[in-house]
């Protein structure tokens, strides 16, 4: 069960792979300031980090779908 | 049920009509469309592998999002600021998605390929081991009961907070509705009934959110109130060290060895059917865990007092405070009930088919046919839903601690799975030490930081943590290491094993 990736898919793993390290945000540790008035910038940013993961997944799912385990799932399991 | 509510309950009664309304609304919904089932048991426990994307979605957001995500997140805001979100909920954001693609997709084609119905059937055909699945079994069902007590002491904690109502009235009739649709319609009912709850938790969250920063005098001021009394509250700087949250990332692996989890998984109609659960899950936890997490420090910036030092109730005393209207009030206790039942359903419906199938099933062969295998499903959903209910009478004084606890069990068994459908050469023999280790280092430390203090009757105020680290990553550390190491020094798989989970090249 494995495929290899397009480039398309390997960028779209780089982009999980980015935001998985930009969740340790080390420079808003100490940062209270506030944003559009009532948002704390940490939460703001993290809150971006959900939004990005929700693009870079869809990214992943466009670019990196893995056809061939549904094909391997619809064979008989006697086949072999 | 609703005038035992009424006579129970000291405060307004207006909210317990709008519960009372929403639970019969819920219970007919669900048994009308249980109806349609066709009553085999691939229909009762894995809906006839016929779920489509949009209920996956709800089913699977809805199982994962529990008290712990509503009450437990407000209030661990509550007493550690804002850096709760990026801790818990943004991080799940990645790495749930992580799991359902890497490891849900595959484990969604084994159990559709072999037919299979729970967990631990996979696992004793990938190993080849029996004793696997009698490990598994105490192990699995030893962390799911905690996690539904967790719901329904949050039920009873709620209610109470803002009605009155006795805790142990509620968690009977929580469990009762809850009870009454699984027994009709099974993990279908489930999924359909976590849809309507996800959809009502959600925007009753939304309301919430709205109203209460409302009557705090607006969005600004309510934080505002926050920078003149709890400042520290506002960044991480003081409340949450940098190797905790960088090692609780760890936690949320929890998802790929949670055995409801798995049978929603199962329930998919395909492959792609994920991709919506994928996708849609990060912004899901964020609608849902920014407004709790906002909360949660717009209570201590106006000076709220956690009842009994509980910070777990500052939500339902946020609601009873700041909305004097009574059915607003009901609204938002429905939702947060609603929350709390789209998980308990899925792991009583769970716990009854690992019974059934894993036990009963596996030691007496063929001798159930369908029908008495969804019938014994039933038997067994009901003694545990009683067993549940009992100990809920009895809770445990920290119970939401034991919520991180339970998922840092689940996620040391995490490496388990990602060998049993990467690794060709894991073994049995590596598979059992591997669950061993993790058993016995979570045994440990769970005495060590929770369960000793606990029975010497001190108050868990910190997070109990190993060199700054979260205990889960000593646990996931030593049970990768005793998988790999056992695995490398015991017999490889036969080829024919190998042959049949994993394609040819």
């Amino acid at each position: 069960m494995t495929q290899k990736l397009s480039s398309g898919g390997k960028l779209a793993w780089g982009l999980v792979a980015l935001l998985a390290v930009l969740h340790y945000d080390f420079w808003n540790w100490s940062d209270r300031s506030v944003v559009l008035g009532f948002m704390p910038v940490g939460l703001l940013f993290q809150a971006l980090i959900s939004v990005g993961a929700a693009v870079a997944w869809a990214l992943v799912v466009h670019f990196a779908w893995p056809t061939h385990i549904e094909e391997w799932a619809e064979r008989p399991a006697d086949d072999e | 049920m609703i005038a035992a509510l009424l006579q129970a309950a000291p405060k307004s009664t207006t909210p317990l009509y709008v519960v009372g309304a929403y639970l019969l609304l819920l219970l007919g919904f669900s048994i009308l469309n249980s109806r349609r089932a066709r009553g085999s048991a691939g229909e009762y426990f894995v809906a006839s592998r016929s779920i489509g994307p949009f209920l996956l979605l709800m089913s699977v957001f809805g199982t994962t999002m529990t008290a712990f995500a509503l009450v437990g997140s407000t209030g661990k805001a509550f007493d550690s600021g804002i850096g709760v979100y990026g801790l818990m909920a943004s991080a799940s954001g990645i790495i749930h998605s992580l799991v359902f693609f890497l490891v849900g997709i595959r484990l969604w084609a084994i159990g559709k390929r072999f037919n299979y119905v729970t967990q631990i059937q996979f696992f004793r055909g990938r190993f080849q081991s029996n004793l696997l699945g009698y490990l598994l079994f105490p192990v699995l069902v030893g962390l799911v009961i905690p996690y539904l007590l967790i719901g329904i002491v949050g039920a009873g904690s709620v209610v109470k907070g803002i009605s009155g109502v006795p805790t142990w009235l509620t968690g009977l009739v929580v469990c009762g509705v809850v009870l009454s649709y699984i027994l009709t319609g099974g993990v279908r009912a489930a999924a359909l009934a976590n849809a309507v709850q996800t959809i009502v938790f959600m925007l009753v969250g939304v309301l919430a959110f709205t109203l209460i920063s409302g009557s705090l005098g607006g969005l600004e001021q309510a934080t505002k109130n926050v920078q003149e009394n709890a400042p520290q509250l506002l960044a991480r700087e003081g409340e949450i060290g940098h190797l905790q949250f960088l090692t609780y990332c760890f936690v949320p692996l929890s998802v790929g060895m949670f055995p409801h989890l798995f049978q929603h998984w199962l329930t998919a109609r395909s492959a792609k059917t994920f991709r919506t659960t994928v996708i849609a899950h990060p912004i899901f936890i964020m609608i849902v865990w920014v407004p709790c997490v906002l909360i949660g420090v717009w209570a201590a910036g106006a000076g709220v007092e956690a009842p009994g030092g509980n910070s777990n109730a500052v939500l339902a005393k946020m609601v009873g405070m700041q909305l004097k209207n009574p059915w607003v009030s009901g609204l938002l206790m429905a939702g947060i009930l609603a929350a709390i039942m789209s998980s308990l359903d899925s792991q009583f419906v769970c716990l009854g088919t690992i019974f059934t199938h894993d036990i009963v099933v596996h030691m007496t062969g063929e001798r159930f046919n369908e029908a008495q295998r969804v019938t014994l499903g039933r038997f067994f959903i009901v003694a545990i839903v009683a067993v549940t209910y009992l100990l809920s009478l009895f809770p445990p004084p920290n119970v939401f601690d034991l919520a991180v606890w339970c998922f840092s069990g689940f996620a040391s068994l995490f490496p388990l799975v990602v060998a049993a459908v990467y690794w060709r050469r894991a073994t049995a023999a590596g598979a059992i030490a591997s669950v061993l280790v993790a058993g016995g280092t979570w045994a440990v430390l769970f005495y060590d930081g929770l369960l000793a203090p606990t029975l010497a009757g001190e108050r868990i105020g910190e997070d109990y943590l190993i060199a700054g680290m979260m205990p889960v990553t000593v646990m996931i550390a030593a049970s990768t290491a005793a998988l790999i190491i056992v695995s490398l020094l015991t017999q490889p798989p036969s080829a024919a094993t190998v042959g049949r989970f994993f394609d040819e090249d």
